[in-house]
Formats: C-alpha cells, structure tokens, sequence
C-alpha cells in the first residue's frame, strides 16, 4: 500500500470528523466574533487547546471574567477524559517517532473513537492491511492532521463569516448549550444508571442558588466529585443488581 | 479585557489541557494498571460534569426568567426533543440555536 493511499484511507476515515468539526468550530468562531474576540484569538485557542466543548466554555469565561483557578480547574476536570484515552495508544503514539508529541497533543473525543474503531477492524478481510501497526500508525496520523486542519478553518471561516454578518448572529451562543445537551443526552442513553448524572444536575443547582451565577462551578465541580467519591460502593452494588 | 490577559487564559487552558493529554505518558512509564479509584472517577465523572456545564448554561434563567430564560429553556426543550427524535447531534444542535435565535428577536 502507498503513502498516497494512506493519505486517502486516513482521509475517508476522518471525513465523519471533518464535517461536523467544520460546522462546530463555524459556531465556534461565530460565538467568539459575537462576544468580541476577533478570528486571531479563535485560531490561537484552536492551536492550542484543541478541545471542542472547553473552547464554547472559555469564550463565556472570558466574556465574563471567572478567576484564573475556575478556568484552570474547569479545563483539568473537563479534560481528564484525555487521560483515559491516552491510556489506550501509549504504545502506538510512542512508536510514532517525531509524531509523537503531535500525537499526544491532538487526540479528541472523536479521533479516539476513530483510532479505537481501527483497532477492531483489523481483523476484517478488506482491512487486514491494519495489522501492518506501521500502516495504521500513518493511518492514525492522518486521521489526525485532517481533524485538526477542519478545526482551524472552521474557527477562523466563522470568526471572518461573523464579521461580515454581525447584526444576524444574537443568539449564536446558544450552540454551546446544545452542544452540551446533546452530548449529556448521549451520555444518558449509554449509562447504566443515573446517579452520577442526577448527582450532576443536583449539585449544580445547589451550588447556583448558594454561591450565585458567576461563582458556583468550581465548588460544583469539587463538591460532585467528593459526592461520587463518597458513595463509591452505592453506586457500584447498584451496578451490580442492574 | 487586556490583550495580554486574554493571552495569558488561553495558555493557561492550554496548558491545563495539554498536561491531562500528557499525563498518561509520563507518569504510567509503560504501565497500563491505574489505580482503581481513578479508573471508577472516570468512568462516572463525565456525565457528571455535563450536568454541572449544563446547569451552567442555564444559570441565568432563575435571575433573568423573563429576560431570556423562557426563551433559554424553551430553546433547550426543542433541542432535547429534536435529538431524542431524530438522534443527530447537528440536526438538534442547528434546531435548538436557530430556535433560540428566532426566540430572541421575536421576544
């Protein structure tokens, strides 16, 4: 198999992505060019962060101006589902020669179920070429590279887009919490109970009446976690029984 | 906001984000055992943190019900029965910010 038809596998395997990374970050831009922050600092977040519903949380934080340790807080607990999906390519990536760091730096939710789904599909006929861990390394690079260019030109395509239609776009800030529900609502479906989502959604109101709009998240994010921490045998006999 | 100070965030977040990525290659050296608490914190964890950022998106419509929280939880309730109908995360997210957007500059 040649590089050439690498680049294309890697590519149709990340079509999926590309597409709906276009449109999220499209949003994105939008959202960020709305709340006054020009297309510069969208491509920056976008370079740096690459994490899709942390950017849509940092544009309110900084429109709103949260403190430093709810940012940095947020952004660790938001993100260690990174941790876990790195657990399961620390082998590959660091196999990857100078594309390791690269590697490390831009696996997302969605390029980790792509790399997962290519792990399965190795045992295929048509996809036995899979087995070549060098092949599927390139593969996932691609995958990769691809997902990461959509985001960029989605993040700066909308920043431009929102200067030239500002009066249009009130409102545009709301994808964020759609994307969330989306998501939340996927996640329901997956669980098998819903404790720790209730839990959730419990503390969090709790904590919004008690420490006020600009200040509860934090504490939220403290107080769920030592909640879920504490009931750790409830909700395991409960899983269990299920 | 100061230039430097919206600088200074988003490499802040960077940083924070790039340290949970980095964090599995590092400190495991190779070892895929991970502590038992840590393995059962992220698998409950996430939806967890969804419920509490969604409480967050709504967390002006106790103090501003007639401001835009009507028009927030109705564009919310469009979305939910949008993605439990048709199950397509675009689809849903498209209805629910165009509702509220039409909410908006009717209102």
């Amino acid at each position: 198999m040649s590089e050439k038809k690498l680049v294309w596998y890697g590519f149709q395997q990340a079509l999926p992505i590309t597409c709906s990374y276009l449109f999220v970050s499209m949003a994105y831009g939008m959202t960020m060019e709305k709340a006054g922050f020009f297309w510069g600092w969208s491509l920056l977040t976008s370079l740096t962060v690459y994490t899709g519903a942390f950017q849509f949380l940092l544009v309110t934080f900084l429109s709103s101006g949260a403190s430093i340790l709810t940012i940095a807080m947020t952004a660790l607990f938001m993100n260690s589902r990174q941790f876990f999906y790195g657990l399961t390519f620390v082998e590959d990536f660091k196999k990857m020669g100078k594309f390791y760091p690269y590697m490390v730096h831009t696996m997302t939710d969605e390029t980790y179920a792509v790399n997962c789904a290519m792990l399965e599909k190795k045992d295929e006929k048509e996809n036995d070429f899979l087995k070549d861990d060098k092949k599927r390394r390139r593969i996932m690079f691609y995958v990769a590279l691809f997902s990461r260019i959509s985001w960029m030109i989605g993040a700066v395509g909308g920043g431009v887009l929102g200067q030239l239609i500002p009066a249009q776009l009130t409102g545009i800030d709301f994808c964020m919490t759609a994307l969330f529900l989306t998501i939340f609502i996927d996640q329901w479906k997956a669980a098998k109970h819903h404790f720790p989502a209730l839990c959730g959604l419990f503390v969090g109101v709790l904590c919004l009446l008690c420490f006020g709009a600009n200040r509860f998240m934090l504490p939220s994010l403290i107080l769920v976690s030592g909640v879920l921490l504490i009931m750790e045998e409830k909700v395991k006999r409960e899983e269990e029984s299920l | 906001m100061k230039n430097t100070a919206i600088f200074v965030i988003i490499l802040i977040s960077a940083a924070c984000t790039l340290f949970m990525r980095v964090l599995p290659f590092t400190i495991l050296g190779g070892k895929r055992e991970i502590p038992q608490k840590i393995q059962y914190l992220g698998k409950i964890l996430p939806p967890a943190i969804m419920a509490v950022l969604i409480v967050y998106c709504l967390k002006d419509v106790p103090s501003d019900f007639k401001g835009v929280g009507m028009e927030k939880l109705l564009a919310s309730a469009i979305c939910i029965a949008v993605h439990l109908w048709k199950n397509h995360t675009f689809l849903s997210i498209i209805a629910g910010t165009v509702a509220y957007m039409i909410l908006c500059s009717v209102w």
